[in-house]
């Protein structure tokens, strides 16, 4: 190994019980490199990043980072101040932030003596806004993390690694929040921030960004890295084989002309607490064989339509009808019952009951049915052997429908609400964000899903911070912008881009 | 150098043993101030289990005393299963009672038949109004029921006291602060020729039951947990959040009053501001000690109502002061808290040479 490179990894080992995240991992990153770490969920990606962070102690392994001078020196594992003391910064998918206190005190947090008399809030500030010019990373300083948008959120984080003088920055999946010019301006300025000497390791399932922006990809699947090269030599479908271990099908789709209205907002409005749940005055339309993209940077408006469409929040005026029923008093109940399913954007938060068994959460929507309940007591054996045949039709893995919901991995919660919902034969379908955070072979079955649900006749309203998921299954694209939605009347990417940053296209 | 690092799946026996180990170590600690105060801890433990089984005067006076604590244990397992955390069962217990000899106590002189029944219901439905009103507040206003409810128990007692020197008070009782008697045919019989176990005990242990049945079994049960393990995912899944919340209120609430009518109605005869030497609070010791299931309150009610009977005929017979009883429940739930945190997370033990290199 030349001086050049600042970490190494070797041959990293960890188990869960019987399952085995990761075996024999061995990685080296050069100073100044960008290294994309991909693979499948469940690959062992975010697990090899925590043992080098510290949240978890290997089983075998050794890890080595360079000091400012470049000489390897071994890391005490699993202690994250020994990581942050040799420059190991990371971002992780679930923000670490505290949400009731501003973005500087959020920064600073941590770094500093816990009974210090009095704290030198304009250095640190000097030095945050330094980092933030040097980096083009920026973000309002003076304001709660609660009411910053996500990519806010994630800028914060990063500036908060490099605060801490991090050289070696890792991204657990960080565009997976981002829009797609969003994303190009973090890349843009890691790239900045490389070439002075920063060294980055990001884990993503995005091939497109993975291409344009690493220097180096590694492979990892069922926890052993099973390929490495520089992405100069790759390409999408040699990488897209590693991942998966065989080529992956692409998402079939035929014609199919639009229906019936099954969805009519109009002049609807909602009075939220902040700009990512208000609405003005929107106006939309969902017809049978119809999936309506809704596109839009995060935090412009996507939670309050999709609150008010999964019934969760009343418009302030106007009127919303599925078919031709006007749903006078909304709530989930009611949007259930006139045929509306649901798959809700934080699917553990808000999609699964995670103490409760996989069986139980698949008949969570449908308990007055009878077929469920007979005089308030539950049916248990129509429960599980409905359990079991959904499990087996929507290929839901995990220790059984006995256990507990949240034991299963993201990819398979997702396919348990798919099963939910699906299994209704919905009229409509309220899909926000249904693949953020799942690997390709999941997100292809979510896809799949949603066009077949299509050629049946129901109508599919996706609301996606995720242009390529929305050009891909969207018949017609709408863009929501400060509250308001507008008709993008094209698919092109750059002109639908424009419009999400409200710039006229 | 130890570490602590999150467990992926808590085995089931570990979750049912936590709460055995936990008693076991909670007595066997209670060993030490027992031979501080210069006592034979093995004689005193033989002297307790005595007192509890050796004879059946004994299992009589310790399920007497348990009965109000499978009561006040169920009102306190079922709130905390939706995360409702219902601390005012101490209160909850004598608007129950003072409700029962509201009734009870010659308003109404009708037979047993109608009597029992309808001072049981009426002390419950006083207590449900205990837990339904600061739940309003919760639910409306966001009032933390945690503050409001324990703070309605020192109201209560207050309020308690206020009705024991006026419209409660027993003309015969020569100006104490006590009720007139419940009559006779109101009371709830005894199990037992002299012995002081009634069929209050016998009610807590239907209502143990059909808790447990109702909780796993029914869609009611199926709608409190999933409110408790994640609101915001009931919510969405269409399940009527608040209307559960005043549902599980009412019935804690109710059980709470229910402990009451038990004790005045079945044990007491009459209503005392000492009537309950905070079963209330106790009670949420049993639920914890149960891990929140009604059957296991049955269990943990006995346990906690034999290191008191046990103790107390300890203290008679070796002179040590009855207040180890106290000391054995306090050290059982903290035993209990620290098995919960051990089934949650593993504790590691880090080689030095690998945490300094």
């Amino acid at each position: 190994m030349t001086n050049n490179t600042v970490l190494k990894l070797n041959g990293l080992a960890k188990r869960f019980g019987t399952v085995v995240a990761n075996e024999d991992v061995n990685l080296t990153l050069a100073k100044g490199e960008v290294l994309a770490l991909l693979g499948e969920n469940g690959a062992g990606k975010t697990t090899l990043m925590n043992m080098l962070f510290g949240h978890y102690l290997p089983d075998a392994g050794t890890v080595e980072v360079a000091d400012a001078d470049g000489t390897l020196h071994p890391l005490a594992l699993g202690h994250p101040q020994a990581a942050l003391a040799a420059g190991v910064g990371m971002v992780h998918q679930h923000f670490a932030l505290a949400e009731n206190i501003n973005a500087l005190d959020n920064i600073t947090l941590g770094s500093e003596p816990l009974l210090a008399v009095r704290r030198d809030r304009r250095a640190a500030q000097r030095k945050v806004q330094e980092i933030m010019a040097r980096s083009g990373l920026t973000a309002p300083l003076d304001v709660a993390v609660g009411r910053l948008s996500v990519g806010e959120r994630q800028r914060v984080e990063i500036l908060k690694a490099l605060y801490r003088d991090a050289r070696i920055l890792v991204l657990d999946e960080p565009t997976a929040v981002l829009t797609p010019q969003e994303a190009d301006t973090l890349f843009a300025n890691i790239k900045a921030m490389t070439a002075d000497g920063l060294s980055v390791i990001f884990i993503s399932h995005k091939l497109r960004e993975v291409l344009a922006f690493s220097d180096r990809i590694a492979v990892l699947r069922h926890g052993r890295k099973v390929g490495e090269m520089p992405t100069s030599e790759a390409d999408e479908a040699t990488i897209a084989r590693m991942m998966v271990g065989a080529d992956t099908p692409k998402v079939a789709r035929q014609v199919a002309t639009p229906g019936a209205p099954v969805l009519t907002l109009r002049d609807v409005s909602l009075a939220g607490r902040s700009k990512r749940d208000t609405l003005r005055s929107i106006n939309l339309t969902v017809h049978a064989h119809e999936i309506l993209g809704v596109a839009g940077i995060s935090g412009n408006g996507q939670s309050g339509l999709a609150n008010l469409v999964s019934g969760l929040a009343v418009p302030t005026s106007g009127t919303l009808c599925v078919d031709t029923t006007e749903i006078t008093r909304p709530s989930p109940a009611a949007m259930v019952a006139a045929g509306i399913g649901r798959i809700p954007e934080d699917r553990h938060h808000e999609g699964i009951v995670g103490g409760m068994s996989v069986a139980e959460n698949m008949v969570i929507e449908r308990l007055d049915d009878p077929a469920i309940q007979s005089h308030g007591l539950l049916r248990r054996d129509a429960i599980q052997d409905n359990a079991t045949a959904l499990a087996q039709a929507y290929d839901v893995r995990g220790p059984g429908v006995k256990a507990s919901a949240r034991l299963l991995s993201g990819g398979n919660i997702q396919k348990l609400i798919l099963a939910r919902v699906f299994e209704q034969s919905p009229r409509l379908i309220l899909a926000n964000q249904p693949t953020r955070g799942l690997d390709m072979g999941a997100a292809a079955e979510v896809g799949r899903r949603l066009l077949e649900a299509r050629s049946r006749g129901a109508g599919v309203l996706l609301i996606s911070e995720d242009l390529d998921e929305i050009l891909g299954l969207a018949d017609r694209v709408m863009v929501i912008r400060d509250g308001a939605l507008l008709e993008a009347g094209t698919q092109d990417r750059g002109k639908i881009g424009l419009m999400m940053a409200g710039e006229p296209a | 150098m130890i570490r602590i690092e999150p467990r992926e799946q808590t085995s089931r026996a570990f979750a049912l043993g936590v709460p055995v180990l936990a008693a076991g170590v909670a007595l066997a600690l209670a060993a030490i101030p027992l031979m501080a105060a210069g006592a034979n801890p093995i004689r005193a433990y033989s002297e307790m289990l005595r007192g509890v089984f050796g004879s059946v005067f004994a299992v009589s006076e310790m399920l007497t005393r348990a009965t109000p604590l499978i009561f006040t244990g169920l009102a306190a397992a079922l709130a905390f299963r939706a995360r409702l955390w219902n601390i005012g069962a101490e209160g909850q217990l004598y608007l129950g009672a003072m409700a029962a000899v509201a009734i009870g106590s010659g308003a109404l002189d009708i037979p047993g038949l109608f009597l029992v029944p309808l001072v049981i219901v009426v002390g419950a439905a006083a207590g449900a109004a205990g837990m339904v009103a600061p739940t309003y507040l919760k639910v409306r206003f966001g009032a933390d029921e945690v503050v409001t409810t324990l703070l309605l128990n020192f109201i209560i007692l207050i309020f308690l006291q206020m009705m024991l020197e006026g419209p409660l008070q027993d003309p015969m009782s020569l100006g104490w602060p006590q009720s007139a008697p419940i009559l006779d045919q109101g009371v709830l019989p005894p199990l037992m020729d002299r012995m002081r176990v009634h069929s209050g005990l016998i009610l807590a242990l239907v209502l143990a039951a059909c808790a447990q049945f109702m909780l796993i079994r029914s869609v009611w049960g199926f709608k409190l947990r999933a409110v408790g393990e994640n609101a915001a995912a009931a919510r969405h899944a269409g399940i009527n959040v608040k209307r559960s919340l005043f549902g599980v209120a009412a019935i804690s609430g109710g059980l709470a009053g229910l402990a009451g009518v038990s004790e005045v109605a079945g044990l007491k005869g009459y209503l005392t501001a000492d009537l309950s030497p905070g079963f209330g609070y106790t009670g949420i010791v049993v639920a914890m000690l149960a891990g929140l299931s009604p059957v296991g309150v049955v269990i943990a009610a006995v346990f906690i109502a034999s290191v008191f009977v046990g103790a107390d005929s300890m203290s008679r017979a070796m002179g040590v002061s009855s207040f180890l009883a106290d000391l054995v429940v306090s050290m059982a739930l903290l035993c209990v808290l620290v098995g919960g945190f051990l089934a949650k997370y593993r504790i590691l033990r880090t080689k030095r040479a690998e945490a300094a290199s």
